[in-house]
């Protein structure tokens, strides 16, 4: 018998403010070639519309653009599980009640998803306008690349 | 010898985005306060110019994430002024509709979210939620209410698709509304509990003597449509804004501004709208702000919380009677033709009153716009209000000192999304 887990991603940010277009762009990417099993939603970061975005969803990851000082274009990986996630990561979003508070505030209510990632990529730039840093437009592929990785051995790891 | 301190807070956390303010402090007096925001504004401006009439109303709500449908609507009643367009009956009631819903998603975050836990000691919503986890929840449930008013109406939630000038894409049935009359009669029930809630936080005694001003309109509490008065006397048409409203440069912020060309600074949002308009809020909202202690005029800044709360409850019984009378409209828009003109748009945003002025052309090219967000509107009064609160607080340690502040400053639920993008408050003291 096959159960599988439906995974939902969700892409966060803004498309007027340059590389926090990130998440949003990575998002669109994936649900122009994902299958049934994967659902994908775009929000603009705000934390309590996540907390609801995320219900009832077993396998959720997040993608978004952060400004934590590191080169422009590197990608973290945070499992929610696994650590507390750095607020001063996150500050870039639109809404101080942003990502990292959302995730925390989801588990002080003891409503985390089962499983639940956040790729974190390194912006550039935030200013007003449209269009991504070179260096965040080649981690996209890569993050693009890594989402389908995590997405396929979830697909098999749920099949009983 | 004189001694200085400066108190800074680098980042302000709590608002909508990021800010900076700066307070200095001289032989133990204030010497100085400065809300600082680095961005340029008008990019919208500039982007809007050359764009389609029409295009306004997506365009502007992209500003913000948390009040899109400020924008649109202002934006929506600017055009169509400028095309000599009047909605009314069931279009301009689901306009009112839509507005409920994200004032009741507004209010819910900031009271539960963003303001609640400096009334009762608490770093943060997280550490809040902790203790008070029901309590939490109902906020967030609240806000979800009006999360699902604004997704119905607006086609979705963030960023809603739905509106144009003229009306909507499509008008909702009636049916299609009734399962957010269920939601709201709860909802209903959640703000009267958020009144009594927040009603027992302890206020600071700080009341000042403000120049409030909203819309009012002789028949309802504002969202839309009215004029602009203020308790000073003032009372105008909203195409007489710029001839009443100035937009100051100041040296240390990217932001204007904004002042009453005569007497100054003037305080927009929830406690204006309340003091101009108190006998027009539903009955239940005039008898829970009694029963909170609240008379028709309240003064103290700090209580903008219980404010909020009174609102959220008039919206969700608005909301109700305007389902409740609904019957859909034949026509989802009406016919609106672009015409060379200026058109003039001013609504109740969440955080007080929003100006929108759009020049025209007569195939609806936009060749100007200016938009006044609410928040740029209230800096000053946030900077008076830190003038006189950090004299009474001088003594606490800076950590203290800076909290009782970003209070101060978050009683304006300032949306710096919408003035600009970051603004880091800065409170520093050697």
């Amino acid at each position: 018998m096959t159960a599988h887990r439906q995974a939902l991603v969700i892409g966060l940010g803004n498309d007027y403010r340059g590389d926090d277009a990130i998440g949003r762009l990575v998002a669109r990417r994936l649900k122009a070639m994902a299958g049934d099993d994967v659902r994908v939603l775009e929000e603009n970061g705000e934390g309590a519309a996540l907390i609801e975005a995320w219900k009832g969803a077993d396998f959720v990851i997040l993608i978004d653009a952060i400004h934590s000082g590191g080169a422009a274009g590197t990608i973290h990986r945070f499992d929610a599980e696994a650590q507390p996630i750095p607020t001063s990561f996150f500050h870039y979003s639109t809404h101080a009640f942003s990502v990292a508070e959302a995730v925390e505030l989801a588990r002080a209510l003891n409503q985390l998803p089962t499983r639940l990632v956040i790729y974190g990529i390194e912006g550039k730039t935030f200013d007003s306008g449209v269009g991504l840093s070179p260096e965040v437009e080649a981690a996209a592929d890569e993050v693009l690349r890594s989402l389908k990785e995590e997405l396929c051995t979830n697909s098999r790891s749920s099949t009983i | 010898m004189s001694k200085t301190r400066t108190i800074k807070v680098d980042y302000l956390a709590r608002v909508e985005g990021e800010g900076a303010m700066w307070v200095k402090i001289k032989d133990g007096e204030v010497a100085d306060v400065k809300l600082k925001i680095f961005e340029p504004p008008r990019f919208f401006e500039a982007f809007l110019r050359g764009r389609n009439f029409t295009e306004a109303p997506d365009i502007t709500a992209r500003i913000c994430g948390i009040c899109p449908i400020a924008y649109q609507m202002s934006a929506i009643h600017a055009m169509e002024d400028a095309c000599g367009v009047r909605v009314d009956g069931p279009l301009r009631a689901l306009r009112r509709l839509i507005y409920c819903g994200e004032w009741i998603e507004s209010h819910s975050l900031h009271i539960y979210l963003l303001h609640a836990p400096d009334f009762l000691g608490y770093e943060s919503a997280i550490h809040m939620a902790k203790d008070f986890r029901d309590v939490v929840q109902r906020g967030l449930q609240l806000k979800k209410a009006g999360n699902e008013v604004v997704s119905l109406l607006g086609g979705r939630e963030i960023h809603p698709i739905n509106v144009r000038t003229g009306g909507f894409y499509r008008a909702p049935t009636k049916a299609d509304l009734m399962p957010l009359a269920e939601r709201l009669n709860w909802a209903r029930d959640a703000a009267l509990e958020t009144v009594r809630w927040v009603a027992q936080f302890p206020f600071p005694d700080f009341e000042q003597d403000y120049e409030f001003a909203a819309l009012s309109h002789p028949k309802e509490y504002p969202f839309n449509e009215g004029r602009i008065v203020s308790n000073k006397g003032l009372d105008i048409a909203v195409r007489e804004y710029d001839e009443h409203f100035a937009e100051e440069q100041v040296p240390y912020s990217n932001a204007l501004h904004s002042v009453l060309k005569i007497r100054g600074a003037y305080f927009v949002g929830p406690m204006a709208r309340y003091n101009l308009n108190f006998d027009k809020l539903a009955p239940l909202a005039q008898e829970a702000a009694r029963a909170a202690g609240l008379g028709p005029e309240c003064n103290n800044p700090f209580k903008s919380i219980i404010i909020r709360a009174v609102e959220v409850l008039h919206a969700c019984e608005e909301a109700l009677q305007i389902i409740d009378a609904y019957e859909a409209p034949e026509q989802s828009a009406v016919d609106v033709r672009p015409r060379t003109a200026i058109g003039y748009g001013c609504t109740e945003a969440p955080r007080g009153i929003l100006y929108h002025r759009y020049r025209i052309d007569e195939q609806g090219v936009i060749l100007d716009a200016k938009i006044v967000p609410p928040t740029s509107q209230n800096q000053k009064t946030i900077e008076n209000d830190l003038w006189k609160f950090v004299p009474k607080y001088l003594n606490l340690p800076v950590d203290q000192l800076a909290w009782q502040c970003e209070q101060a400053i978050r009683n304006y639920d300032p949306c710096i999304s919408c003035a600009t993008h970051f603004l880091k408050l800065k409170i520093e003291r050697d």
